[in-house]
């Protein structure tokens, strides 16, 4: 008797939440599976089987979207991981300025996506901009960094990288201090090397904080959308649009179904990476 | 005696509160969603400022954004019964997607409606009603250009694309931009494109209705193809501007009016943002139709105004009214002109514009005279693209060539097409 009440009484805990979580969170991603295969407005709706997802593949303005994202991600991520590590290895080392350095290099990250975007498209300006007016000032010739169709996905990918890079280090430099100091005196004591050290010890113990650098990295690179819309929105013509960006235009356009078919296409690819991605790095984890 | 004070002053409250209550009984409100920045917001407030003093009505303005964020913004409040009193949207096939017999108040009874345009009222209307007024003058699509340049290079308006190109070669070794191309606000790039549709429908003149039912394509039909190419030409043969993604419409404005760049492709809605931008520099602007390959079939493709309309949802329909057909009355068409010229003709009947109007709205008065005008494709056909600006961009620095553009963008018709539910797709 006394047991039901109990657990009764936990239930009524979890209720709010609970039917919040339901309502806003559940119930959507199951409906957004059904409405993937239909073409709706907000009042009507009719069923069109996988025609969505047929469109969403084979149409090349929006199959450019899943390559550029895995291109994104796998770069940003790359950068992310070897910037953030080398930056967290040389910032964990007894440096007068170190403290400083450290917040210098996390302070991009508070600023709002937003504003870093529209802060380097006026930077990247190709003949404005104080990027190219201060190669211009070395006599070199600053390209086009977000006009040019080759380079305005990289462009932006530098920017990302920039700003996120610091989290990564931040991330690192808490695996790496934890990493018990006998290590090193036992290294220091054999004869290795600084870069040693960095090798043999740093590297392959900190491997639990390169995998949450890797898995926040890959999938925030995957559904990213803001800086790329506020740089690019995703031209010249279609050359820089991710999967996100594509599926926002979609919704614009008034495609409800399509862009929840994009949706859908988005969170199999997350779910499909994560989970493989997660496993196999975490069974190559030492123990401390 | 104290008592007495008080009451006095009791009863002065009591009286001021009463005559201010009755004052707002009086004075009706109603609410107006319109678009924020709207180059004509200045002659639409004295328009409403007129109203107000005749009518004890008065308007408060709803901002909202542009382009596809507004129309956003719009479809969701109208389908959460969530509009206010009056809207003004595009008119044509942006307007048409927004159920109008179901969420507009018909206006086809009302003693305006003798009043306007039919080629207007076609534009907004749906079974037997029509759902909007014009809200500005009617645009002209074409290229807007620098006539200083022109005269002191010598220059004669073309009238063929053979005639225009050469004239921009004349331009181009004079040391002067040629054609000045603003891709960073990517909606300007369609322009060329789109004012081109008197040329189209001057030669396939079944080309909007074969359209609509599936049966012609922007690949597969020449005249229509040609608007991808000529976006394209400028761009080989070096006519635009450097950096064009980092040109916006504004400093495209500035170039033209400063003559540095000669010929913009826009529409005649830029008229009264250079006057109010550069005031000295209006005279120096002129406006030409789009050059197409004949010169005996040269005219100008129209824009519909954009229109305002009463939801059907709103609590003061009779109060809307009243403002709409102030608005097209010859008081309020008055008012509209009293902040300076107006930047075209009105689709409204026996408007009489003043003798004061800028060069370029002449220039398009000479072919509306004429009677060498065709509106433009997203007036006689529901079916546009979303992703139109981004394709011109494409041909426009030849990302890809013209042909694989114009079968891109048959493409993204069809999703829209899809979309409409529209027979024969």
């Amino acid at each position: 008797m006394a047991g039901s009440t109990l657990r009764l009484y936990s239930y009524a805990f979890f209720l709010p939440a609970g039917i919040i979580y339901i309502l806003f969170f559940i119930a959507p991603t199951f409906l957004s599976f059904f409405f993937s295969l239909t073409i709706w407005t907000l009042s009507d709706w009719r069923f069109t089987g996988l025609d969505n997802f047929r469109i969403f593949f084979t149409e090349p303005s929006l199959s450019i979207g899943l390559r550029n994202s895995l291109i994104y991600a796998i770069s940003t991520c790359a950068l992310k991981v070897v910037l953030g590590f080398l930056l967290a290895a040389f910032l964990c080392t007894k440096l007068k300025t170190r403290g400083f350095l450290r917040s210098l290099i996390y302070f991009p990250n508070i600023l709002s996506t937003i504003a870093v975007g529209i802060i380097f498209s006026s930077l990247m300006h190709p003949s404005h901009g104080l990027i190219n007016t201060t190669l211009a000032f070395f006599g070199i010739q600053g390209p086009d960094w977000l006009g040019n169709p080759k380079m305005a996905l990289f462009s932006v990918v530098l920017v990302d990288v920039w700003k996120g890079v610091g989290v990564a280090m931040i991330i690192f430099i808490a695996g790496i201090q934890a990493i018990p100091q006998h290590y090193y005196e036992a290294l220091s004591i054999d004869g290795g090397s600084s870069f040693d050290k960095l090798r043999y010890i740093t590297l392959p113990l900190s491997r639990s904080s390169m995998n949450s650098v890797i898995m926040l990295a890959f999938i925030g690179g995957i559904r990213s959308f803001d800086l790329i819309w506020v740089m690019t929105k995703g031209g010249p013509g279609f050359t820089s649009d991710l999967i996100a960006s594509i599926i926002y235009k979609q919704l614009q356009g008034g495609f409800y179904g399509l862009s929840t078919a994009g949706n859908v296409v988005l969170f199999i690819i997350v779910s499909i990476m994560a989970v493989p991605l997660y496993r196999s790095l975490t069974k190559v984890e030492v123990d401390l | 005696m104290q008592r007495r004070i008080f009451s006095l002053a009791a009863a002065a409250v009591i009286s001021v509160l009463l005559a201010s209550g009755a004052y707002a009984a009086d004075r009706q409100k109603i609410v107006w969603l319109q678009w924020a920045n709207d180059a004509q917001q200045k002659a639409i407030d004295a328009v409403v400022t007129a109203f107000q003093a005749k009518y004890p009505i008065d308007i408060e303005f709803e901002f909202k954004p542009g382009s596809a964020e507004g129309e956003n913004l719009v479809k969701t409040r109208l389908a959460a019964n969530d509009m206010p009193d009056l809207l003004t949207y595009n008119s044509g096939s942006l307007f048409q997607v927004l159920n109008l017999e179901k969420n507009f108040v018909d206006l086809s009874k009302e003693p305006l409606a003798a009043k306007l345009l039919d080629s207007f009222k076609t534009t907004v209307a749906a079974g037997k009603g029509f759902y909007g007024i014009p809200m500005q003058p009617i645009p002209a699509g074409g290229i807007i250009y620098n006539k200083k340049v022109y005269a002191s290079l010598g220059l004669k308006v073309p009238r063929t694309w053979k005639e225009f190109t050469s004239n921009c070669e004349k331009i181009k070794a004079a040391g002067i931009v040629p054609v000045i191309a603003s891709y960073k606000d990517d909606w300007t790039a369609q322009l060329l494109l789109l004012a081109d549709f008197y040329n189209v429908n001057a030669t396939t003149p079944r080309f909007a209705a074969d359209y609509t039912a599936n049966k012609a394509k922007f690949a597969t039909t020449p005249a229509a193809l040609r608007g991808f190419e000529k976006i394209q030409e400028v761009f080989t043969k070096g006519y635009i501007n450097k950096e064009p993604m980092s040109t916006t419409y504004d400093m495209a404005m500035a170039m033209l009016a400063s003559g540095e760049g000669v010929h913009y492709p826009m529409a005649t809605w830029i008229l009264a943002s250079i006057n109010s931008n550069f005031p000295d520099k209006i005279n120096d602007i002129g406006f030409f139709a789009l050059p197409g390959d004949s010169s005996d079939k040269n005219g100008v493709t129209l824009w519909m105004p954009n229109n305002i309309s009463i939801p059907k949802t709103s609590k003061s329909i009779v109060a809307a009214k009243k403002f709409l057909e102030f608005f097209v009355s010859a008081e309020g068409m008055a008012a509209y002109m009293s902040v300076g010229a107006p930047d075209g003709t009105f689709a409204v009947k026996g408007v009489k514009l003043p003798d004061a109007v800028f060069p370029a709205v002449r220039d398009v008065l000479a072919y509306v005279d004429a009677n060498k005008t065709a509106p433009a494709l997203e007036f006689l056909s529901p079916v546009k693209g979303p992703n139109l600006p981004q394709i011109c961009v494409e041909s426009g620095l030849a990302l890809k060539t013209a042909l694989e553009c114009a079968k891109e963008y048959d493409r993204d018709v069809e999703k829209q097409a899809k979309q409409l539910m529209l027979p024969g797709w």
